[in-house]
């Protein structure tokens, strides 16, 4: 069984978007049962079922989520829907600690005779797994919050916008891709809605009601004379929000060689921008490799961010637990504890958190009850912490958890997962423009692309959508071909500059996949134009 | 309940069906028995087992397709599936490349099913794993391991009288072992149809032995060297190929496989003549259904014969727009090799690289299917016949294409994941860059 480190829900190859395997995601439904929601009193007898057979059975701890997944999925090709999916999964998972061991089971099965016999199991595997166990579960001090809720702050729930309305927008860009000269344009809408109420022994009952939106486009042109082609990819980004993300406003796009946007998102000027930019693209000069002054927009370095700080400051990584699918990290405790690894300049600050409005990691609680919270990873260029959940929190000497804890589904058992990673912004004044005027030999890279790092996250490729060549300070054309290397510690300590905080943006992923069975998480990372001196570019054109 | 008779799924379906209202309807049945275990830091992690069935129907009026799905298999839950399908079908947008649905037909009896893997409980995957504990522990390594087995069945019906039942069986089994200093790593995965195949012991003594040495690696120079890739590096490398062999995307002009000035590439000559290609459901390391989710027979199938694209598959739709007959994708594909043994290639090899596997590979340029990734968990030197010394991992930038036409020479193919492949002598593979991981 192979997996991707990203679950992909887009084509390979070919730019083509493709359906997600509905049994991934549940069952399908009519789109308006979506919006019936299941009382939190109802929730919280079907939780102390759990929580008592547990007890009763010898548990030490108990936790349960009572889980509905939603997904929305509006898929489609030139003038062509090529799919609408609704679908929900409803169910419950029992986590217990018996003999100092974790046990996991679940059930869609929500009555509250099959609760008692999921938590019954759950026991059973614990003491089943204890006698070959080697230190017993130490669990973080946690307090209840008793009776407690949290809803992402959105403005126009996705689920109630009609999906006539989804298909209509989408036919249009589509049709301006077309109108503009495209050989072929795939777009989607990608809602989600997790409604998940977690309780514990430890006397927490919270219910939150957790949104995230995608929409996203790929133009495609198609030279036949000389049998190229290439595609470019919206600049929209997946976000904690409603669908007020697709209604623009022009304060919150970024003007510039390209527009760009913050956390609202115009879909029908970006794809004419796209589909101008394709064709420009395609007869761009091929980059010649060297060393460049890479500036790299926040729609792109968020990937970089993801790959190079969040998964190697995550602790199970760090401890070896992923050693056989995603791989250790090049931070090791040793590196943390000496409090003075220099993981770059002084002019990187990178913060974890899991409370930034409009991300993709924000919820009031994680999944096991732990209040949000933000903290310090990088401080002035110094590793200055982890990412643990409450089981870890005693390896790295912390007195309580960090909340990173998250499962895709109430039928998987939940660990530990990457919360929002951001560079801090500039604290000087710095704008882009201003940026750009004092770099002699640059690419300006707009866009993520193709991506690829070590086991340990030291060595790394990345592409991209839209590379500027920049020379003594201007904006020359467009280059093609583009990808830069580097090793994790020398690229953040050749940071030269990062533009202020009127430019911070996030950029994320619905899918980044880790563990085995593998499990998908959302995550945003924020960050403001950065400058990277002296980066290797090398060119990726082939003949075959 | 994840597994029954064909009998018993028949009748299940036919009953659905028989509430039927839709223009055309499908269901499809199906179910997984099995579980997991998974370990590491030398002791075991998590652990769960399965047990699923669900059934799955697509009505259709005219182009307007609605699917639904439920776990429930009583006859008022039926006939509530099947109006919820219909309903939805209702509000569906029309699907232009909606294709009628396939009419009866007879497949060929799958040999996917083994049943000493169907017996597989939560104390053989134990077992097994606590033998590779004893290694990893002896050898005083840490091991990290995932051990799956799954038995699966599926069933389709439509309203056209179409009918067929499968099931199969495979369990997966990988381990990861580092020496204490994290400086040597070393790994194995293997997939089998039949669990007698599976030696946890022997296999994390290969992993153990790469552990151990690959501890010391020496910097190379990146550049273009002669590589040995063995069966795990090379299934790596291939697996992104086989999947675009495709006549629609060829077609479209936007695949490695279209022409220039329009068309396709089938026909051409694209890789060296010793590479040969095709799709078998009757092999018994690497067997597979009969049919497909659309009723299609999958059968033999030669995609490149002597370096020559024979076939691209086609979807019905596809099929039906070029007035050819519909061809499953390129699915569990065999490479054909030699008989020498990947020890064999070594001793044939003046200076090269040895690679045990790839990791995180990633397209860079969908036109020439250009690869990104890098090695991991076993590099080596060699030179003069022989393994000199373990050397740290490279970065590649490297297209399969360029590879396939690169070969020197193959050795004896083996199963890896889902592909059957040769060890492969490969000249002029490009390693770009170093890493210090391990």
């Amino acid at each position: 069984m192979k997996r991707s480190e990203f679950l992909y829900l887009s084509g390979l190859g070919a730019g083509a978007l493709m359906l997600p395997n509905l049994s991934l995601f549940g069952n399908p439904i009519d789109p308006m049962e979506a919006l019936n929601v299941v009382d939190a009193r109802i929730k919280k007898e079907l939780a102390d079922v759990a929580l008592n057979a547990a007890k009763a059975k010898g548990a030490s701890y108990a936790d349960v989520r009572i889980g509905r997944y939603l997904n929305q999925f509006v898929a489609t090709r030139e003038k062509t829907v090529q799919g609408v999916s609704n679908t929900e999964s409803y169910g419950v998972g029992v986590r217990v600690i018996a003999n100092g061991c974790w046990g996991f089971a679940s059930t869609n099965n929500v009555t509250k005779e099959e609760i008692a016999k999921a938590a019954e199991r759950a026991v059973a595997v614990a003491k089943a797994n204890s006698k070959i166990q080697g230190e017993p579960v130490q669990l973080a001090p946690q307090k209840g919050y008793g009776e407690v809720s949290w809803k992402t702050p959105i403005q126009k729930n996705a689920f109630e916008v009609p999906v006539k309305e989804k298909v209509e927008l989408l036919l249009a860009t589509n049709a301006i891709a077309m109108q503009g000269g495209a050989s072929f344009v795939n777009s989607v809408i990608f809602a989600v809605n997790e409604q998940k109420y977690f309780a514990s022994t430890d006397g927490s009952y919270i219910d939150q009601d957790v949104h995230r939106i995608y929409p996203n486009f790929s133009v495609t042109k198609i030279d036949r004379s000389s049998g190229k082609f290439d595609t470019i990819k919206s600049l929209s980004t997946p976000m904690g929000m409603g669908y007020e993300y697709l209604n623009p406003t022009e304060s919150s796009k970024v003007k510039g060689v390209v527009t760009r946007y913050k956390d609202r998102y115009d879909i029908l000027e970006d794809i004419k921008s796209a589909t101008a930019n394709v064709d420009q693209k395609m007869k761009s000069k091929s980059v010649e490799p060297g060393k460049y002054d890479m500036v790299l927009d926040p729609s792109h370095l968020w990937l970089t961010i993801h790959e190079s700080v969040g998964h190697p400051t995550e602790l199970d990584r760090v401890l070896g637990y992923e050693a056989n699918y995603a791989g250790t990290s090049f931070l090791t405790l040793d590196k943390l504890n000496s409090k003075n690894f220099n993981f770059g300049n002084k002019l990187v600050n990178v913060t974890a958190d899991k409370t930034e409005e409009t991300s993709l990691g924000a919820v009031g609680y994680d999944d096991e009850g732990v209040e949000c919270k933000k903290w310090d990873i990088v401080k002035d260029g110094v590793l200055v912490n982890f990412q643990a959940t409450r089981d870890q929190a005693h390896m790295i000497g912390l007195k309580e958890s960090q909340g990173c804890s998250y499962a895709q589904s109430w039928a998987d058992v939940q660990f530990q997962r990457m919360p929002n990673v951001s560079l801090q912004p500039g604290k000087e004044e710095l704008s882009v423009d201003d940026m750009i005027k004092d770099v002699e030999k640059g690419i300006y890279i707009i866009g993520d692309g193709s991506f690829s790092i070590d086991q340990q996250r030291y060595n790394f490729q990345f592409g991209g959508q839209m590379f500027y060549e920049i020379k003594e300070g201007k904006i020359v054309g467009m280059l093609k071909d583009v990808a830069y290397q580097s090793n994790t510690q020398e690229f953040w300590n050749a940071v030269g500059a990062i533009c202020d905080k009127r430019d911070y943006r996030l950029g994320g992923a619905f899918n980044d996949g880790k563990g085995q069975p593998g499990q998908s998480n959302a995550v945003s990372h924020g960050s403001s134009t950065t400058r990277f001196n002296g980066v290797n570019v090398i060119n990726t054109a082939r003949k075959i | 309940m994840g597994i029954i008779s064909k009998e018993a799924a028949q009748a299940i379906l036919k009953k659905a069906l028989s509430f039927s209202k839709a223009d055309e309807c499908e269901v499809s049945l199906t179910g997984t028995e099995g579980g997991n275990i998974r370990y590491a830091r030398n002791a075991v992690s998590t652990a769960g087992d399965i047990s699923t069935m669900g059934l799955a129907i697509s009505s259709t009026f005219g182009k307007k397709t609605g699917s639904a799905t439920i776990n429930e298999f009583d006859d008022a839950s039926l006939e509530k599936v099947v109006r919820r399908s219909e309903e939805l079908a209702q509000l569906a947008p029309p699907n232009p490349e909606y294709v009628s649905l396939e009419g009866p037909k007879t497949f060929a009896e799958a040999i996917t099913y083994n049943k000493t893997t169907a017996a597989v409980n939560p104390d053989i995957r134990a077992e097994a794993v606590r033998k590779s504990l004893d290694i990893a522990k002896a050898a005083n390594l840490e091991a990290a391991g995932y051990l799956e087995n799954s038995t699966s069945f599926r069933a389709i019906m439509n309203s056209k009288g179409l009918f067929a039942y499968n099931t199969d069986t495979d369990v997966s089994f990988s381990v990861t072992t580092r020496n204490q200093e994290g400086t040597g790593s070393g790994y194995v995965s293997e997939t089998f149809n039949d669990i007698t195949k599976l030696d946890t012991l022997a296999l994390t003594k290969v992993a153990a032995q790469k552990a151990l040495g690959s501890a010391g690696a020496k910097a190379l120079e990146p550049g273009k060297y002669t590589v040995i890739l063995e069966p795990l590096a090379a299934s790596d490398m291939l697996s992104n190929m086989v999947r675009g062999f495709d006549a629609r995307s060829a077609e479209e002009g936007r695949s490695f496989m279209s022409k220039k000035g329009g068309g396709t590439r089938l026909g051409e000559q694209l890789f060296n003549e010793q590479v040969n290609i095709y799709s078998d459901p009757f092999n018994a390391d690497l067997p597979s259904a009969t049919w497909n989710g659309d009723g299609i027979p999958q059968e033999k199938v030669t995609w490149v014969e002597n370096g020559v694209v024979k076939n691209l598959s086609y979807s019905r739709y596809w099929a039906q727009q070029k007035g050819v007959k519909p061809l499953p994708g390129a699915n569990r594909v065999i490479m054909e090799g030699g008989t020498a043994s990947l020890e064999d290639l070594i001793k044939s090899t003046e200076r090269g690289i040895l690679v045990t596997r790839f990791w995180y590979i990633r397209s860079v340029d969908p036109q020439t299917l250009l690869l990104t990734g890098l090695t991991r968990d076993g590099t080596f030197y060699i030179e003069n016949g022989k393994i000199m010394y373990p050397v740290k991992n490279f970065r590649f930038n490297e297209s399969p294409i360029i590879m396939l036409n690169n070969v020197e020479a193959l050795g004896k193919p083996q199963r890896s994941g889902n592909m059957i492949v040769p060890p492969m002598k490969i000249r002029d593979f490009t390693f770009s860059s170093l890493s210090d991981a391990v």
